[in-house]
């Protein structure tokens, strides 16, 4: 039915083709005052409320991001909190503007959902969770394992992919909920658990003792989690695209919520051109000369999110790992402003 | 037969009865009625004890679980991360005003409370047989109070900060669905079952199309379709509220099951009654309204109560088109890292299994409540 309903929405949305894809959402935004932007309904360290109601996250960051790009205020944003199936119909019909959702950045997704995937937030991937005591360093090492898996998902076949191609026995014991998979783990079914790398750090917080658990570093499926938006709107897409990458930039020239204050002074021509001292670089997409320096002052640069949100300053604890800037060994590079 | 003295020649002649025996003690009080009722036999008796050792462990698994074993206070989750403790009740204190109102803005939280006292001050002596001034209280609260509950909730006028419904949630949103849901369906329902069996075509055949409809489609799709569909549809620029869409499906929906309950209490009725009524020179409508329904609503109160009672578990749905309701903002409390413990999941399934219970229970009680005070004549 859902899949039906999707169709219907997405041929609905190709034969009318006007309505919310036509108008430049970034009039419609700054018309309405604030930002509509699809999140999860409760990713731990991505998007999910806190205790006094706000909604914090990796991918909530990047929504107060664009919202201070554009009103100088990370508030003027508003969440709805979408389920898996009903996600991309929500930014094809106009409900939201951005799509902040631990998506997957597929082939598939981006030429048949009507939209498109603008930059990945998070480099996710599937990993392991095994016992400290255990002793095992790496995946490599699990031979003749026994994996707890979510019948039914990529993770059960992605497992016997990776097994098969490294000549490694394994066994698999398949359940249905991702709590169900956790309990057998932890009552000693099979020796390792394996699921989205940043979903096993957050599991593991839910085990009764989570420091006698590691989670291995390799990763063995690529899961690149990329903020969307609809098809058709090439400025709202470089937006959201630059606000990613002005993130990074900022992370990579050391400008911080802290000292960015200090640092529209500074006579480094990379940071002028960056927080709007030199050229108009913001207006090239629409927005102001200090897209940046809003951004930074207001949300931070990608590692003040980062740290805030999954890493070291956060119950979950994530490694920077393959998110790590690309000059410190990771993947997130943002092209330079100028 | 030979002549017994009796120490005169008068017969014997009882003057007054003797005080009946009392019951053998193996009837009577609680022994008694232990053996008449549970062990009445070998199969009896088995069934008694497992049934009753069953209801002891499962009692005793809740106990340990939610209160022995339980954590009351703490900051975050290491106060809950400790080796075999129970329900982590600081998580659902952390929340409380989040579980109730959703986000809704902390600082004027007292708008829905007092919404939510009003609508007690006004819902307890219209459900108290003995209270007097029920004209005026159901009109003070099928008619004044609705207003009242927009204006004091959303805002917007006298001053009162606006507050978009996309903030409502929690035990707020299941009780503003159920309640509009409940209020909209039984009217609706009584209408469409009258014209599925009216003699007038056209009415007939929007009935049975209506009701049809509704029930032949599954409510999640109602809702789907209401939320993200209807944008689609509408011309650009037209929104309707998210909430109100859905406030509309639910009605709907429940309002064609409801068409059902009540036609099955309208065949119940015999056709004298009906011909009665007509010979008196009643009309249509005060025939229904005087002689039909009154007898057919009251067939069908435990089917009424039935709907009432599925509507009220069935707004957790409203939790797929992104309204939080109370269990939907229960469950994305789950995923907040700082409260993140192997007992966070139990003890938050737990407080919405009590929670819907008591308001459940509660409905059913008073359902049988008004049951027995109908129940005048027609003992089958």
């Amino acid at each position: 039915m859902k899949k039906i309903l999707t169709a219907l929405a997405l041929g609905a949305s190709a034969v009318f083709a006007s309505g919310a894809a036509d108008a430049a959402t970034l009039d419609q935004v700054k018309q309405k005052g604030f930002l509509q932007c699809g999140v999860s309904t409760g990713l731990p360290g991505f998007s999910n409320p806190d205790s006094k109601g706000e909604w914090t996250g990796l991918d909530v960051d990047l929504c107060r991001a664009v919202a201070a790009a554009i009103f100088d205020d990370p508030s003027k944003v508003r969440f709805s909190p979408l389920t898996a199936k009903d996600r991309f119909t929500a930014l094809q019909s106009g409900e939201v503007d951005i799509l902040s959702r631990n998506s997957t950045w597929t082939l598939s997704r981006d030429a048949t959902q009507g939209l498109n995937f603008t930059a990945t937030n998070y480099y996710d991937g599937q990993g392991f969770l095994v016992r400290k005591s255990l002793g095992v360093k790496s995946a490599m090492e699990l031979n003749g394992a026994s994996v707890c898996t979510q019948s039914g998902t990529t993770t059960e076949l992605n497992v016997a992919d990776f097994f098969r191609s490294n000549n490694l026995q394994y066994e698999v014991v398949a359940f249905q909920g991702q709590e169900e998979t956790l309990k057998a783990y932890e009552s000693g079914r099979c020796e390792v658990f394996t699921s989205d790398q940043s979903q096993l750090y957050a599991l593991r917080l839910k085990l009764a003792d989570k420091d006698e658990h590691v989670i291995l570093p390799e990763l063995i499926s690529k899961e690149p989690l990329a903020t969307a938006v609809r098809q058709g709107d090439d400025q709202w897409f470089d937006i959201v695209k630059w606000v990613h990458y002005g993130m990074l930039n900022a992370e990579e020239a050391g400008i911080t919520s802290q000292n960015v204050k200090d640092m529209l002074n500074s006579p480094n021509p990379d940071i002028k051109r960056m927080l709007g001292a030199e050229g108009n670089f913001g207006e090239q997409i629409g927005l102001t000369k200090d897209w940046l320096a809003r951004i930074v002052t207001k949300v931070g640069n990608y590692g003040e999110a980062f740290d805030r949100s999954v890493g070291k300053g956060s119950p979950l604890q994530i490694e920077r790992g393959k998110n790590a800037l690309w000059s410190k060994g990771g993947l997130q590079y943002g092209p330079p402003i100028r | 037969m030979s002549d017994v003295a009796f120490g005169n020649d008068q017969p014997f002649v009882r003057k007054e009865i003797l005080q009946p025996e009392p019951p053998p003690a193996s009837l009577v009080g609680i022994s008694g009625w232990a053996r008449q009722n549970l062990f009445a036999g070998p199969a009896n008796t088995l069934l008694s004890v497992v049934c009753l050792a069953l209801a002891i462990y499962v009692a005793w698994i809740m106990l340990d679980f939610l209160v022995l074993r339980a954590v009351w206070t703490g900051a975050n989750r290491e106060a809950c991360i400790a080796p075999g403790v129970g329900a982590c009740w600081p998580f659902i204190t952390a929340r409380f005003g989040q579980l109730l109102y959703g986000f809704y803005p902390a600082e004027e939280h007292w708008r829905p409370a007092t919404v939510f006292f009003v609508a007690v001050a006004l819902i307890a002596p219209l459900l108290t047989p003995a209270a007097p001034y029920k004209k005026a209280n159901a009109l003070l609260f099928f008619v004044a109070f609705p207003i009242f509950a927009v204006i004091m909730l959303s805002g917007g006028v006298f001053g009162l900060r606006p507050v978009e419904t996309r903030a409502w949630g929690g035990l707020l949103v299941t009780l503003v669905v159920a309640t509009t849901g409940i209020v909209a369906s039984l009217p609706l329902g009584v209408l469409l079952a009258l014209g599925r069996r009216s003699k007038l075509p056209v009415v007939r055949f929007f009935a049975i199309a209506f009701i049809e409809f509704w029930r032949g489609v599954p409510l999640i799709t109602v809702l789907f379709f209401a939320t993200y569909m209807l944008p689609l549809f509408l011309p650009s620029g037209w929104t309707i509220d998210g909430l109100l869409r859905a406030l509309v499906g639910v009605s709907l929906f429940s309002a064609a099951y409801m068409a059902e309950v009540v036609r099955g209490g309208l065949q119940a009725i015999p056709k004298g009654q009906y011909e009665g009524a007509m010979a008196m020179g009643l009309r249509y409508w005060p025939m229904m309204i005087l002689i039909v329904l009154p007898q057919a609503l009251k067939l069908v109160i435990p089917g009424i109560v039935n709907t009432f009672i599925g509507l009220f578990k069935d707004t957790t749905l409203v939790a797929i088109v992104s309204i939080f309701d109370f269990l939907g903002i229960i469950r994305a409390a789950f995923a907040d890292p700082n409260w993140a413990t192997p007992g966070t999941v139990y003890t938050g399934f737990a407080f919405a299994g009590i929670v819907y219970f008591i308001f459940c229970y509660g409905m059913s009680r008073y359902s049988r409540f008004v049951e027995e005070r109908l129940d005048v004549g027609h003992k089958h």
